[in-house]
């Protein structure tokens, strides 16, 4: 036990940066700099959010009939699978503060599995959506079925579409990226870089994952859900 | 209470693997409440009933996946600034675009 917490400590001091007093303070710099960026993220994915309120407060019955053409089966899948992945990223934060990287790295390499696994369910939507014609552009097409609003625009549905795509690209990119950010983290507590006096690396791309599945936990509601009956 | 035996110092707060499966079974009930009140036509209250259980869920996350709970008030200083700014951003957008039928159209 010495013998490992004297490791523990050599670690920490090499991953301690000139600059800070001490690793607790190195530790509250690294998370406030990770939630600032979040704060961006947040304000990021705003932008497409308020563009959305606008637009279905706008086209109302044309956003309507273009939520009800999503699969909600595969999006509430979806987002099980999210919340699935974010227990486990939790716990494998959970395992790096207490010292048991072998434990991390099977969480984290479950938490890829379910993060590939949102990937490819959310193919199998874009892939409906596609051959439906159902992506924004010139091949776009979208017969009205609504007897009670046969005047509602196509191109109303279009920009539904264009924004459901944006959103959901936008996430599912950060799905990839964060994909990448936690295979970093496999390779590097592999090779023995976090200790409990250092895991900075973990608890930031943690947060960046559970931010991601918080983004997906609005879209999921507001493209899916919220017009299934208001059909009329 | 497990708050006792909260660790300080170099390590950080650890919280009990038991509250992070508790936090993942709410979130999971919650996606399914959700779904399935989407499926009864309850009117306008639809998007507020979905809205509430996103934001319940949403908090449960930031506070507990997140560590919000048991971070430094400057974290949480953070995010509520962020709400804040996410606040502005669509209520000042909608309050524009919620009100300009009253100058083309007045009388009505």
């Amino acid at each position: 036990m010495a013998t490992s917490d004297i490791g523990d400590i050599q670690v920490a001091e090499r991953a301690l940066q000139h600059h800070f007093a001490d690793m607790e303070q190195q530790r509250d710099t690294s998370s406030f700099g990770m939630w600032m960026f979040l704060l961006t993220e947040i304000m990021f994915f705003g932008g497409l959010f308020c563009a959305y309120l606008v637009y279905r407060a706008s086209y109302y019955h044309a956003f309507v009939e273009g939520s009800q053409k999503m699969n909600i089966t595969l999006g509430a899948t979806n987002t099980a699978v999210l919340i699935c992945s974010s227990l486990t990223m939790a716990l494998g934060v959970r395992a790096a503060q207490m010292g048991k990287p072998k434990l991390m790295v099977i969480l984290l390499l479950i938490t890829i599995v379910f993060g590939f696994g949102f990937l490819g369910i959310k193919a199998v939507e874009y892939h409906e959506h596609w051959v439906n014609h159902e992506f924004p552009g010139p091949s776009f097409h979208f017969e009205t079925g609504d007897p009670a609003h046969p005047a509602t625009d196509p191109q109303h549905t279009e920009i539904y579409f264009s924004l459901y795509w944006a959103m959901t690209g936008l996430h599912a990119l950060h799905m990839v990226i964060g994909i990448g950010l936690v295979a970093w983290l496999v390779i590097a507590g592999l090779m023995g870089a976090y200790t409990p006096h250092y895991y900075n690396p973990v608890e930031n791309v943690g947060l960046y994952w559970h931010f991601v599945d918080l983004v997906w936990i609005y879209l999921f509601p507001m493209l899916y859900l919220i017009s299934k009956k208001h059909g009329g | 209470m497990a708050e006792h035996k909260e660790e300080t110092g170099s390590v950080g707060h650890i919280a009990p693997a038991k509250l992070y499966v508790a936090i993942w079974a709410i979130l999971m009930a919650l996606t399914l409440t959700t779904v399935l009140v989407s499926m009864v036509d309850i009117g306008p209250m639809n998007v507020v009933v979905a809205l509430v259980i996103a934001t319940i869920k949403g908090t449960l996350v930031v506070l507990f996946f997140m560590h919000l709970r048991y971070s430094p008030k400057l974290t949480m200083a953070t995010v509520i600034a962020a709400m804040f700014w996410l606040f502005l951003l669509l209520s000042l957008t909608m309050t524009d675009y919620l009100t300009r039928a009253w100058s083309t159209s007045p009388g009505h």
